[in-house]
C-alpha cells in the first residue's frame, strides 16, 4: 500500500512547531501566543484536509503511513485513521486552538513553556488516536503524560503538586500493566505468526485465538489502563483533583480529549482484540459504568465548587460512553462515539466558562455567587447553553448521544437486561438537577456578594472562543448524520469483529 | 606473547589504555600543574580507544592462550567503559578545579580502573576476571577517598574497601570451589563440563558464591549496604563512575562467565537466585529512595533498584536478556553520568547544594539545567520516548519470552514506585519556588558531557534500532 504522509505531518507539526518557540525572545510574550495559535490553527486546517479527503464509505484504515521503525524488534511506525479516530483527531485539533485562546490572559508567567507543552501535548494526543502499532501507541500514550504533568504542576492551583503526581502515578500504573500485556501479545504472536510483532492489524487476527481465561487477563491489563483514564468508577479519584487544580486550559484538554483516550482505547483495542473476554465481562463493566453514572451525578449534586461539579459530571457522562461501548450494537457504539465528541464540547465549554468567571473573581464557590444575570448577560446565556447541552436537551448535541446509548443498551443482546437502561436514564435526570441547580444558584437570586458588583461580562475574545463550540453543539443536535456517518462503518466493523472473531488464520494452521 | 599481528590489533585497546597509564604517570612526575593536562589527555585517550573498540565489533577471537577474548560484545563493553570514562573525565575537569584539588593521580586511577574493567569483560578465565576485578576495585577504593581531608571521604573509602574485600573473598572462594570440582578455571571448559557437574553440590555452591560476590559489586539487595554511604562520600564525579562503569563491568563479568552456560541448562540454577535478588533490589531500592533527602543517596538507592531491573535480563537467561542488559546498561550509564554530572555542576565547594531542597525553583534561574535534569529523570523513570524506557521494554520482553511474566509485572510495579522519587526532583525544580539563590559556576567541559549524554539518550530512545542491531550482531 502506498504511504500517505499527511497524517504524519499532522502528528508532528505541533511538535516541530513547538521547538521553534525557544528561538523567540523572552520578552515577546504576545508573539509566542500568536505563534502557538498559528501552529495549532495550521494543524486544525490540516486535519480538515484529511477529513475532506476521507472516504466514509470504507471501514478500512486510511491515510496509512507505515515503515519499519525498530529493525530488531519488528516495530513499525504505523499510523492510519478510520472514522472513529478521525472524529477524535478533529476534536483534538479543534479544542487545542480554543484552549490556547482561552488562556490568553489567564496564563501570565512562563508563557513560552506553556505554549510549548500544549503543542507537545497535541502531538501526543493525535498520535494516540492515529497509532496502529501497539508499541507506537504506547509511546504516545505515555509521552503525553509529561506535558500534562507540567501543565497541572506549573500553572495549577493551590494543591497542584499533589494533583500532578496523583495524575501521573495513577495513569502510569495502569499503562505499565498494559505494556506487559502488549509485550505478552507480541511474544504470543511468535508462536503463531513466527515473528515478534506489535502491529495492530496483524494482532487482530491472532489475539482472539488466545484461550479464554488468558484473554480475560489480557483484557483486564489493557482495560485497567483505559479505565483509569476514562475514568471508570472506582478508578476515578484522580480526576477531581486533577481537574480542580489544573488551569482552565488543562481542564478543557483533560475533559475534552484525554479522557476520550480511555474510551477510545476500550473501543479500539479491548473489543476486537479480546472478543470472548469482552462478551463475558461486558455486563460487569456496564455495572461499573452505571454506578459511575449515578455516583458521579450524586456527588456532583453536593459539590460547592463549580469546577469540581463539572469534574464529577464528567465521571457521570463518561459512564454513558462506557455503557454504550459495552452494549455492543450499532446504536450504542455510535452513540458512545458521538457522546465522546459531545462531552468534549459541552464539558469543555463548561470548564471554559468556569475559567472565565474564575479569572474575574478568583473564586469557584457556588455560594459566593448569585444574582449576576443582569451583570453578565452573555455569560449567563453561555452557561445556560452549555449546561443544557450537557444535560441532553433535545435539539442539542447531548441528547443525540445519550438517546442512542440508552436505546442501544435497552436492546442489547450482550447485556440482556433493561435494568442497565433504567438506572442509566436516571443519570439524565440527575444531570438536569445538578446543572440547573448550580445555574440557579450562580446566576439567579439576589446579588448578595458586594465584590460581584464590579463583575464585567465576557469580552470579545471569550465570546469568540464559545461561538465555534456552540455551532457544533447545535449542529450535532440538529443534524448528527454528518458525524454519525463518518464513524458508522468503523463502529460496525468493530461490532462485527467482536461477534465474528477472525478464525481464518487458525483454520489455515490446521 | 603475540602469535600474529591480528592478535596484536585485537589486543590494541587494552595496550593503548595501559600505555596511556604509563604516559600519564610520567606527565604527573614531570609537571607540577599537571591536573588539567592529564584530564584532557584522559578524555582524548578514552575517546580514541572507545572509537577503536567500537570499530572492531566483528567476530570474537580468543587471544593470549585462551585467557581472553576480544571482538564481538567484548569490544562493545570496551567502548562502553571508555566512553563512560571519557564523560566522567570531562565532568571532572571543572569539578576538581572547583575543589582546588590538584591530584594528578585522580585521572591515572580512573585509567587503571577502566583497564581493570576491560580485563573483566575480556576474560575467558576466572583468574582474569579476578585480576580485572581487583585492578578496578583497588583503584575505586582509592578514588572514593581521594579527597582525604574530609571525613566523609575517608568513611566512604574505608567502608567500600572493607565490604569490597569481603565480597572479593566470596568470589575467590567460589572460584576455588569451581576449580576444585571442574579442575579448570577456563570458562569454556567449565561450560562444557557443566551438565555433568550440575548435580555436584560443591560446584553449585561455587557458582552461587561467585554470583553473591558479584551481587555486591552490582549493588544488589541484600548486598547493597555500602552503596549509599560510598556514593555520598565519594566525589560526585567518582560516584558517577561507580554507578555506571563499575556496575557495567560487574555485569560484564557475570555475562562473560554465565553466557556460555545458558545453553547448557544453567538457567535452572541461576534463574531462581537472580529472580529473587532482582525482586528484592527493585523494591528495596525504589521504596527506600522515596524517603531520601540527599540527592546522591537517592541516586544510590535508584542504583540498587536499577540493578534489580538489569538482573531481570540476566534471569531470563536468553540472548534477548543479554542484549537488553547491554542496552539498558548503556542507557543507564548515560542517564547516571548526566544526573551525577548535573549534581557535580550544582554542587558548590564544601559539599553544599546536595540536598533535594536545594533544587527548589532551579527552573527559574537555570532553565537549561532544569530541563536537562527533568529529561534525565523522565528517562530514569522509564517514560518514553527516552532510552531508559526502551531498555526496560527490552528487558521485560526478554523476561516474558522466558515465561517470567510475573517478574516483568513486579518490575513494572516497582517502576511505578520509582516514578515518585524521580519526579520529586522535577517537582522541586519546577513546581516550587526557591528561597535561596543558587550560584553555579559555569563549566564548559561539564556541559559538553551533559549534552553528549542527553543527546544520546534521546537518539537511543527514538531510534534504538541501529544500536540494537549492533548489540545483536555481537552476541
Amino acid at each position: 500500500m502506498e504511504n500517505n504522509y499527511l497524517l504524519t505531518y499532522l502528528i508532528f507539526l505541533p511538535l516541530i512547531g513547538s521547538l521553534f518557540i525557544f528561538f523567540i525572545k523572552n520578552d515577546k510574550i504576545s508573539l509566542v501566543k500568536y505563534y502557538g495559535l498559528f501552529i495549532s490553527l495550521i494543524t486544525f486546517i490540516l486535519s480538515l484536509i484529511i477529513y475532506l479527503s476521507f472516504d466514509s464509505n470504507s471501514s478500512d484504515f486510511q491515510f496509512i503511513h507505515k515503515f519499519k521503525w525498530i529493525e530488531g524488534l519488528n516495530v513499525y511506525y504505523f499510523v492510519g485513521v478510520d472514522g472513529i479516530s478521525l472524529l477524535l483527531i478533529l476534536l483534538t485539533t479543534f479544542i487545542t486552538p480554543i484552549t490556547l485562546i482561552s488562556s490568553w490572559s489567564s496564563i501570565e508567567h512562563k508563557v513560552k513553556e506553556f505554549t510549548f507543552f500544549m503543542l507537545v501535548l497535541e502531538t501526543g494526543m493525535i498520535g494516540v488516536f492515529a497509532s496502529l502499532d501497539l508499541f507506537l501507541f504506547y509511546i504516545f500514550w505515555e509521552a503525553m503524560l509529561i506535558p500534562m504533568y507540567f501543565i497541572i504542576g506549573i500553572w495549577g492551583g493551590y494543591d497542584k503538586i499533589y494533583a500532578a503526581i496523583k495524575f501521573f502515578l495513577y495513569t502510569m500504573l495502569g499503562s505499565l500493566l498494559m505494556l506487559v500485556a502488549i509485550i505478552w501479545l507480541a511474544v504470543y504472536s511468535i508462536d503463531i505468526l513466527g515473528e515478534f510483532t506489535t502491529d495492530f492489524t496483524q494482532l487482530l487476527s491472532i489475539a482472539p485465538t488466545i484461550k479464554r481465561d488468558l484473554q480475560i487477563w489480557m483484557f483486564l491489563a489493557f482495560g485497567l489502563s483505559f479505565a483509569i483514564k476514562v475514568p471508570l468508577f472506582p478508578f476515578h479519584t484522580w480526576l477531581p483533583d486533577a481537574h480542580v487544580q489544573a488551569p482552565t486550559a488543562g481542564s478543557v484538554i483533560l475533559a475534552g480529549v484525554l479522557l476520550k483516550m480511555g474510551t477510545y482505547g476500550l473501543l479500539r483495542f479491548n473489543l476486537p482484540l479480546f472478543p470472548d473476554a469482552t462478551i463475558i465481562l461486558a455486563p460487569y463493566i456496564s455495572v461499573l459504568a452505571v454506578i459511575g453514572i449515578i455516583y458521579g451525578a450524586l456527588v456532583a449534586m453536593v459539590q460547592t465548587d463549580m469546577k469540581k461539579l463539572v469534574a464529577y459530571s464528567s465521571v457521570s457522562h463518561l459512564g454513558f460512553v462506557v455503557l454504550g461501548i459495552f452494549a455492543i450494537n450499532t446504536e450504542s457504539v455510535q452513540g458512545a462515539v458521538i457522546q465522546m465528541i459531545n462531552h468534549g464540547l459541552s464539558t469543555g465549554a463548561l470548564f471554559l466558562l468556569v475559567g472565565v468567571i474564575y479569572e474575574r473573581t478568583h473564586t469557584r464557590e457556588i455560594a459566593d455567587y448569585g444574582g449576576i444575570a443582569k451583570l453578565v448577560p452573555f455569560f449567563s446565556f453561555s452557561l445556560l447553553f452549555a449546561s443544557l447541552s450537557s444535560i441532553g436537551l433535545p435539539g442539542l448535541n447531548g441528547f443525540v448521544g445519550e438517546f442512542l446509548i440508552l436505546l442501544g443498551s435497552f436492546k442489547s443482546g450482550v447485556l440482556n437486561s433493561w435494568w442497565f437502561t433504567i438506572f442509566a436514564a436516571t443519570g439524565v435526570i440527575f444531570a438536569a438537577v445538578y446543572l440547573l441547580w448550580m445555574y440557579q444558584r450562580v446566576i439567579f437570586g439576589e446579588l448578595k456578594n458586594s465584590k460581584l458588583e464590579k463583575l464585567y461580562d465576557m469580552n470579545s475574545r471569550e465570546i469568540l472562543v464559545m461561538i465555534p463550540i456552540f455551532v457544533f453543539i447545535v449542529w450535532i443536535g440538529i443534524y448528527p448524520s454528518t458525524f454519525l456517518n463518518l464513524s458508522e462503518k468503523a463502529s460496525k466493523k468493530i461490532i462485527y469483529q467482536v461477534f465474528n472473531p477472525t478464525t481464518t488464520f487458525t483454520n489455515k494452521l490446521k | 606473547m603475540f602469535y600474529s599481528i591480528k592478535e596484536f590489533i585485537d589486543f590494541l585497546p587494552m595496550i593503548l589504555v595501559a600505555s596511556g597509564i604509563l604516559l600519564s604517570i610520567t606527565i604527573e612526575l614531570l609537571s607540577k600543574r599537571s591536573v588539567n593536562i592529564l584530564g584532557w589527555f584522559s578524555v582524548i585517550l578514552f575517546f580514541v580507544v572507545g572509537i577503536i573498540s567500537l570499530s572492531n565489533t566483528g567476530s570474537q577471537s580468543i587471544i593470549l592462550q585462551n585467557m581472553a577474548a576480544t571482538g564481538g560484545y567484548v569490544n562493545l563493553f570496551y567502548a562502553l567503559f571508555n566512553f563512560t570514562g571519557m564523560l566522567v573525565c570531562l565532568l571532572s575537569i571543572d569539578y576538581l578545579n572547583k575543589y582546588e584539588a590538584s591530584f594528578g593521580e585522580y585521572y591515572i586511577l580512573v585509567q587503571t580502573s577502566v583497564l581493570g574493567m576491560m580485563l573483566m569483560a575480556a576474560a575467558k578465565d576466572l583468574f582474569v576476571i579476578f585480576l580485572g576485578l581487583e585492578l578496578m576495585s583497588i583503584s575505586f577504593y582509592v578514588l572514593a577517598g581521594i579527597n582525604r581531608k574530609r571525613h566523609n571521604a575517608i568513611e566512604s573509602a574505608l567502608k567500600y574497601f572493607l565490604l569490597g574485600a569481603f565480597a572479593t573473598g566470596f568470589i575467590v572462594y567460589g572460584i576455588a570451589l569451581i576449580y576444585g570440582t571442574a579442575q579448570s578455571t577456563s570458562i569454556d571448559i567449565i561450560a562444557s563440563k557443566f551438565i555433568n557437574l550440575s548435580s555436584n553440590i560443591l560446584f553449585i555452591t561455587g557458582i552461587l558464591l561467585f554470583l553473591i560476590g558479584f551481587s555486591f559489586k552490582i549493588a544488589a539487595f541484600p548486598f547493597h549496604m555500602w552503596v549509599p554511604d560510598v556514593y555520598q562520600g565519594a566525589p560526585s564525579t567518582i560516584s558517577a563512575l561507580f554507578s555506571t562503569a563499575g556496575k557495567t563491568a560487574a555485569f560484564a563479568a557475570i555475562i562473560v562467565s554465565l553466557f556460555a552456560l545458558f545453553s547448557s541448562g544453567a538457567s535452572k540454577i541461576i534463574t531462581p537466585y537472580l529472580s529473587v535478588i532482582s525482586i528484592l533490589s527493585m523494591f528495596f531500592g525504589s521504596i527506600v529512595a522515596i524517603s531520601q533527602t540527599n540527592i546522591k543517596r537517592m541516586l544510590a538507592y535508584s542504583s540498587i533498584s536499577n540493578a534489580g531491573y538489569l538482573l531481570i535480563g540476566l534471569a531470563s537467561a536468553n540472548t534477548e536478556g543479554v542484549a537488553g542488559v547491554i542496552f539498558y546498561l548503556t542507557a543507564y550509564s548515560l542517564m547516571n553520568i548526566g544526573t551525577f554530572g548535573i549534581v557535580s555542576i550544582i554542587e558548590s565547594k564544601e559539599e553544599k547544594n546536595l540536598e533535594i531542597n536545594d533544587y527548589m525553583g532551579l527552573s527559574n534561574k537555570y532553565p537549561l539545567l532544569a530541563a536537562l535534569l527533568s529529561l534525565l529523570m523522565f528517562s530514569l523513570a522509564g517514560i518514553p520516548p527516552f532510552a531508559g524506557f526502551f531498555g526496560k521494554y527490552y528487558i521485560f520482553m526478554s523476561a516474558i519470552k522466558s515465561d517470567l511474566t510475573l517478574l516483568a509485572i513486579l518490575g513494572v510495579i516497582s517502576s511505578v514506585i520509582s516514578v515518585y522519587f524521580y519526579l520529586r526532583i522535577v517537582v522541586f525544580m519546577y513546581f516550587k519556588e526557591s528561597q535561596i539563590q543558587l550560584e553555579i559556576k559555569k563549566s564548559f567541559s561539564g556541559m559538553l558531557a551533559l549534552f553528549l549524554s542527553v543527546l544520546l539518550i534521546i537518539v537511543l530512545g527514538i531510534f534504538p534500532g541501529g544500536f540494537l542491531n549492533i548489540i545483536n550482531s555481537t552476541l
